[in-house]
């Protein structure tokens, strides 16, 4: 019998109606309790799931206690096992993360969850990248590219992926708010680390039938091409990303993963750097920057790579930038541009063009690269 | 204005519950009997068999069924029964394909045998109406275009593009440039073989996405046209229906830096006597006889693409074209820098054979006037679809379309959570066909419509209503369009073990291998 | 304002003045021009195209066509023994039903639920073509022969990763033309001899160009010239030492008897379905296949569409679907194997309408009978003085080459003499070697009669003097 999990973040998507960002922490919870929020996640989950009741009597259902999850399952006629408990108040990210860890232990096949980018972050420190999940939206801000786009997609999805019909995962970047930049009043996100989804074209992009090939092939193509055009003379620069990992697997160099590495001739000739290590490696040399977009909002600079920075981009210049996606993370993105926030509007501007993304061998798209005005 | 003629009809579709023709196997049975041979033959040269390599001579009989003549028949009309053709219902929901009306005269005149008894490497003095058939045809072709030379060869609209690429790259390689010139550029509501094809070629293909206007940006073209472009593979009108006004640009671009411009008419329709290839300065075009030219689909085929070049282009067709030398018709090979053959022989006769006929039936006025109703009858549905809840017509807001338009039903999904596909399922169930878009589905949600001029108001006013009963539908019922079709020939498919190397059955063998005990 | 004068085509219901006259008020415009109102007046045609004036009544546009095909002479009233790539064999009467069979004739692209007829049908051709070739996986029709051993050679190349192929130069002469146009600039295309006295493979030549860079080896069998290829299983042996890949080409008529290339090894059959029941309407009624095991490497090279089987809601119900249907250029453009669109599915279908009317024993006995009748021809022939044939000392299955040379008069001599009688003498193969001078190739098949061939041997008598 499969196993699945469930976790809700009550206290999700409390924030936005009555215009704070985000409620982690329990004093912005109270802020927006006192404004008249009502919490959503728990309605919204109950949508998912009723894409799930038809599994009822096949699956066997884990959660967490009362409006972590046990609620909404009742409620949809659902028989839970509930393990944990809940700290009393508000919930908190740590019973978030320990039900997470729980589940995984249990061998649980799929984790449902719900809530925004701080409850894919608390779920991503539970299991890392060792256990298969799936977002369901209700919070405010999500960056995070874990989540379907809406609840009954996200129920329709697990239905498939319980029922053994689509069995391909794919990773997807977990953002959180930079609580660094936050305090400085700079509103920017960053890459955690990636968490396993099921992947079935058709509700990520309405696609007829599941596709045999999967986005990790795609990927690789992408690489040989890079690899094939790259020239002894520069340096490469290279943004995080799963597209931009698949590059260095291809060039059998270990990555970062989550920062910006340098390579030269084939060879890393720097890991991990931050924005001033950067500027002084690659200062009077002649460089070319890989980036790929991050998240599910198609920024491709400014959410999870504020290493390169405006200054980091007017030494390698625009010409030299090459921008690598999959046809599949382009038209995710139903038509809206890809974006780009570095913090400069000048930068911001310059770079606010039609760009020829590397969508394959041999393969590209034109598409077009703006900034948002948030 | 309501139009009360137009009822949503209480459809059911043929139903026999058919079996496949293996399980209709009855060892002794026959379907047909084959001539004897004649027995002084039989004395001359013996059983033949015995002067076969031994290893040659088939070991078991193929394991056909074995089925008498009547139930072969009765089987395969219970097919056919269970096949939505154009002719039996309004097919304006399969957009791009410009399902039109195929007249069965031409039918006719393709049995006659004088056209289905020849043989291609009869004597050219034998095949002298053949050879004017095509000729005329051709003709025909490079006064709508404005092309100099047509080749009919290629077998569809795919070929044809394909023929195109290879005629690109043995232009550039006669200059040689062939090497440096590696990349092709098209659009994303281009038909997929455009970019498909010119990969076969070895190209790297460059894909233009739209801009809000829902044409490909002449801006985005800039980018990416270099001296490393071969040349650009467009449609014009694309797929939306909405014509590029700044084509002419977009052929000067590709020009001034070297490269050829292809144009890909299977969206032809809207545009016969209107506009034409030369004026938008291409060099070379296509036209699908079985689409614009009223040449049957045939479920897929045989179809034709004909093929026209300007003059810097002529040596490098595909051979034979063919030739008229004042006297006589012939076929020509004498073209110096051919790519060589696309196909066997000349090209899909009884498809051109169609084509001509249609084109001959309707003469230069009714070329245009055709390509008028087709424009009206689209803009007509155009202005009612948009009036239905749940539907939307992306792009070119207030502006009308040429011979299709590519809707969405993307505020249906938001409204109810109804997909595309499942309007589709539904709409099976009055009879209708309604498709939604080559991949990838730029326009969320999509469904084209393509009227062409075959149908009355009073059909179209019929299809209007059948969406707006399925629309409502899933407004008030949505679970109902879950299940659908339900008046159609089979039930809800289950798709899954068609992409599982352990499940899928290609053949009838093949499933009773994986999937049934064999006795 | 409409310049133009009124035009009502019975084609065109909406041509009625009044009805559009309607439809413009609902759509709120004044003209048919305005709708129009994308395409610049610089991009208007403004001539006039030279075509003829409407025909109009449907009676003179068929005294119009038929006047044209009347300047053609059939093979029904020729006695014809052309081949090379088509074929004059019996259409069952029940093929041209179901071949005109309006709800085939004219659809198109439906779902699998209204279209299920189609996929059905489509599906049964798969199988039963399947059954002559014994393999597991037969593709939707591609446009024709030239087209899937084209695609055959990219798919050995996909597979294995090689860039050269090589292809005998016994093949039919535009099976090598479209290989070569389809495999540049991706494959290089060496050609192997063949033994000039057998006409089989000179299998020293295929050893000797052998290397780790083929990715395949493709012939015909029975060759363009009619040959059949006994070495089958050695040359796929040596094929497969090398790690590539064996493709062979088959007219399907003779499987009844002869042994399919899946029986000596071949990875890839391919071929046309031209005599499977399909009229040669002047070379225009082809239709490809191609064929291989079921296996993952070699399903997801298809470019073409295939159709499987499967189950639907109701038990016992049968529902077709497009397999790994992402492979094709509809699922993911130049992603795709190569690309796929309307080919040949009704000459497909009418394929299987074909065999499932003849059977195991229509299709062995067939076989024999051509086999017979050409062996007679041959012999008949060959008593003739300064003819040689069959030119290659060889078994022969429905074409051989006769050999003229020494008879002190051309092919075109000869063939105009024969035109003469009413007789289409076999094809002049001169111009496609030295060897071939004044050589024909020719056909028989079953809808020779006895008396046919001895007309032809009769009337060559005289001519030869």
């Amino acid at each position: 019998m499969k196993k699945l999990g469930l976790i809700i973040n009550p206290i999700a998507g409390m924030g936005g109606r009555v215009g704070l960002k985000g409620t982690d922490g329990a004093d912005i919870l109270a802020k927006a309790e006192s404004l008249g929020a009502k919490p959503r996640a728990n309605q919204r989950t109950i949508e998912a799931l009723n894409e799930l009741v038809i599994l009822k009597d096949e699956v066997e259902l884990i959660t967490c206690p009362n409006q972590m999850g046990q609620n909404a399952l009742v409620h949809c006629g659902f028989k839970p096992k509930v393990i944990g408990s809940v700290s009393t108040g508000s919930t908190s990210s740590i019973d978030t993360t320990h039900a997470a860890k729980k589940m995984l232990d249990m061998g649980t096949d799929l984790i449902l969850f719900a809530g925004g980018d701080g409850t894919a972050r608390d779920i991503y420190s539970a299991v890392k990248n060792s256990q298969v999940v799936l977002g369901v939206p209700a919070g405010v801000k999500i960056h995070s590219a874990v989540y379907a786009c809406n609840p009954p997609m996200a129920g329709k999805l697990a239905s498939l992926f319980l029922q053994g019909k689509t069995r391909r995962t794919v990773d997807c970047e977990v953002m959180d708010i930079d609580e660094k930049n936050y305090r400085r009043g700079i509103l920017s996100a960053k890459l955690y680390g990636y968490l396993k989804i099921p992947f079935e074209k058709k509700y990520v992009q309405n696609l007829k039938t599941g596709s045999p090939a999967t986005e990790a092939y795609y990927q690789q193509a992408i690489a040989t091409d890079i690899v094939e055009n790259m020239n002894d003379d520069f340096y490469y620069i290279i943004g995080p990303g799963t597209t931009t990992r698949a590059i260095m697997q291809k060039l059998d160099l270990g990555n970062s993963l989550l920062g910006i590495d340098i390579v030269h001739k084939k060879k890393l000739i720097a890991q991990d750097l931050n924005e001033l290590q950067l500027l002084n490696k690659i200062n009077g040399k002649k460089c070319k920057l890989i980036i790929t977009p991050i998240g599910g909002q198609g920024y491709i600079l400014g959410r999870g790579n504020q290493q390169l920075s405006p200054d980091v981009l007017k030494v390698i210049g625009k010409d030299h930038v090459i921008i690598v996606a999959t046809a599949q993370k382009i038209n995710s993105l139903q038509n809206r541009p890809l974006l780009v926030d570095t913090g400069d509007r000048e930068t911001d501007l310059i770079l606010s063009d039609y760009f020829r993304i590397v969508t394959g061998y041999h393969e590209s798209r034109v598409y077009k690269v703006t900034r948002l005005v948030e | 204005m309501k139009n009360n003629k137009a009822k949503v009809r209480n459809f059911h579709q043929a139903k026999w519950d058919e079996e496949i023709i293996f399980e209709l196997d009855t060892p002794g049975e026959c379907g047909m009997l084959t001539p004897q041979i004649e027995p002084e033959i039989e004395q001359l040269v013996g059983d033949g068999i015995s002067t076969l390599p031994q290893n040659m001579k088939r070991v078991r009989p193929p394991e056909l069924p074995e089925v008498s003549q009547m139930r072969v028949l009765k089987h395969f009309l219970r097919l056919s029964q269970q096949c939505l053709g154009a002719d039996f219902n309004i097919d304006i929901g399969q957009g791009t394909c410009t399902v039109k009306y195929n007249p069965k005269i031409n039918e006719v005149l393709a049995g006659n045998e004088n056209a289905s008894q020849i043989h291609p490497l009869q004597d050219q003095s034998t095949v002298q109406g053949a050879l004017e058939i095509m000729y005329k045809l051709e003709s025909f072709l490079k006064e709508i275009s404005g092309m100099d030379r047509f080749s009919l060869q290629p077998s569809s609209g795919s070929a044809a593009i394909f023929t195109m690429a290879s005629i690109i790259q043995a232009y550039h390689k006669s200059r040689g440039q062939a090497e440096q010139r590696d990349e092709i550029i098209t659009t994303i509501f281009s038909h997929p073989s455009d970019a498909a094809a010119a990969a076969v070629k070895g190209y790297k293909v460059i894909t233009l996405y739209q801009n809000e206007d829902g044409l490909p940006d002449a801006e985005a073209l800039k980018k990416v046209v270099s001296n490393r472009t071969a040349g650009l593979l467009i449609t014009n009108p694309e797929d939306t229906g909405i014509f590029n006004p700044r084509i002419v640009e977009f052929t000067r671009i590709v020009h001034q830096a070297g490269g050829l411009c292809g144009y890909d008419q299977a969206n032809a329709n809207g545009i016969l006597g209107i506009t034409r290839a030369k004026e938008a300065d291409f060099d070379l075009c296509f036209f699908n006889l079985h689409k614009t030219f009223g040449a049957p689909h045939g479920c897929g085929g045989p179809g034709s693409g004909s093929l026209g070049v300007n003059k810097k282009l002529m040596e490098f067709l595909p051979v034979p074209v063919v030739g008229f030398d004042s006297e006589k018709y012939f076929l020509d090979y004498n073209l110096p820098n051919t790519i060589g053959k696309t196909r066997s022989f000349y090209g899909a006769f009884p498809v051109i054979l169609k084509a001509y006929a249609w084109i001959m039936s309707l003469g230069a006025d009714g070329l245009t006037e055709a390509a008028n109703v087709a424009v009206l009858n689209n803009n007509y549905l155009l202005e009612k679809i948009k009036k239905i809840k749940g539907a939307a017509a992306p792009y070119a807001k207030g502006r009308h379309r040429i011979e299709q338009v590519r809707y969405s039903w993307e505020p249906l999904f938001a409204d109810t959570g109804i997909t595309t596909e499942e309007v589709t399922f539904r709409l099976a169930d009055f009879g209708f066909h309604l498709w939604s878009s080559h991949h990838p589905f730029v326009v969320p949600q999509p469904f084209t419509i393509e009227p062409t001029e075959s149908y009355s108001k009073d059909e179209l006013d019929e299809y209007l209503a059948g969406l707006e009963h399925v629309v409502r539908e899933a407004y008030e019922d949505p679970e109902k369009l879950k299940g659908a079709p339900y008046n159609s020939v089979v039930h809800k498919i289950d798709h899954s073990t068609l992409d599982d190397p352990k499940k899928w059955a290609i053949t009838w063998r093949s499933y009773l291998k994986k999937h049934k005990c064999t006795d | 304002m409409d310049k133009r004068k009124e035009f009502v085509h019975p084609y065109i219901p909406n041509s009625v003045p009044q009805v559009k006259a309607r439809m413009l008020k609902e759509i709120g415009v004044e003209s048919i021009e305005e709708l129009y109102e994308d395409i610049p007046e610089s991009l208007r045609f403004k001539g006039k195209m030279n075509i003829p004036q409407a025909l109009g009544s449907e009676y003179d546009l068929k005294r119009h066509v038929e006047q044209i095909l009347a300047k053609n002479r059939s093979c029904s009233k020729n006695i014809s023994f052309l081949g090379g790539g088509c074929w004059r064999h019996y259409v069952p009467a029940i093929c041209d039903e179901i071949n005109h069979r309006s709800e085939f004739l004219t659809a198109y692209a439906g779902e699998p639920y209204e279209d299920h007829g189609r996929f059905q049908s489509l599906f049964e051709y798969q199988s039963l073509m399947a059954e002559l070739l014994d393999v597991d996986v037969v593709n939707v029709p591609t446009y024709d022969w030239c087209q899937a051993a084209s695609t055959a050679m990219r798919m050995a190349e996909r597979i294995t990763g090689r860039s050269e192929i090589l292809v005998v130069d016994t093949v039919n002469p535009d099976r090598l033309s479209a290989i070569r146009n389809y495999c540049t600039p991706v494959l290089t295309v060496t050609t192997l001899k063949h033994d000039e006295q057998t006409g089989m493979i000179d299998l020293d030549d295929l050893k000797a160009k052998m290397s780790a860079n083929v990715a395949g080896v493709y012939f015909e069998n029975p060759s363009y010239l009619g040959i059949i290829e006994s070495q089958g299983q050695a040359i796929s042996d040596i094929v497969h030492s090398n790690g590539a890949l064996s493709v062979v080409g088959v007219d399907p008529i003779c499987l009844g008897l002869l042994t399919p290339p899946s029986g000596y090894g071949a990875d890839i059959t391919c071929g046309d379905i031209q005599s499977l029941g399909l009229h040669m309407y002047y070379g225009g009624a082809l239709g490809g296949f191609i064929a291989t095991r079921d296996e993952e490497k070699f399903v997801m090279e298809y470019p073409s569409r295939l159709f499987g089987i499967t189950k639907t809601a109701v038990e016992g119900e049968y529902g077709f679907g497009d397999v790994a249907y992402d492979r094709t250029s509809f699922g993911v453009r130049e992603k795709g194997k190569e690309f796929v669109g309307t080919a040949a599915a009704l000459w497909g279908i009418t394929a299987g309408v074909y065999l499932s009317l003849m059977g195991p024993k229509g299709m062995t006995e067939l076989g024999r009978h051509i086999l017979q009748k050409s062996q007679y021809a041959m012999a008949m022939l060959s008593k003739l003085k300064g003819v040689k044939v069959p030119r290659f000392e060889s078994s022969h299955f429905k074409e051989f080459v006769v050999d003229f040379s020494q008879t002190g008069k051309t092919v075109e001599q000869i063939n105009k003499a024969l035109l003469d009688e009413n007789i289409f003498g076999g094809h002049d193969l001169g111009g496609l070697s030295k060897e071939l001078d004044n050589c024909a190739l020719y056909c028989v098949t079953e809808m020779h009669t006895k008396a046919d061939i001895d007309k032809l041997v009769t009337v060559l008598s005289k001519c030869l003097g």
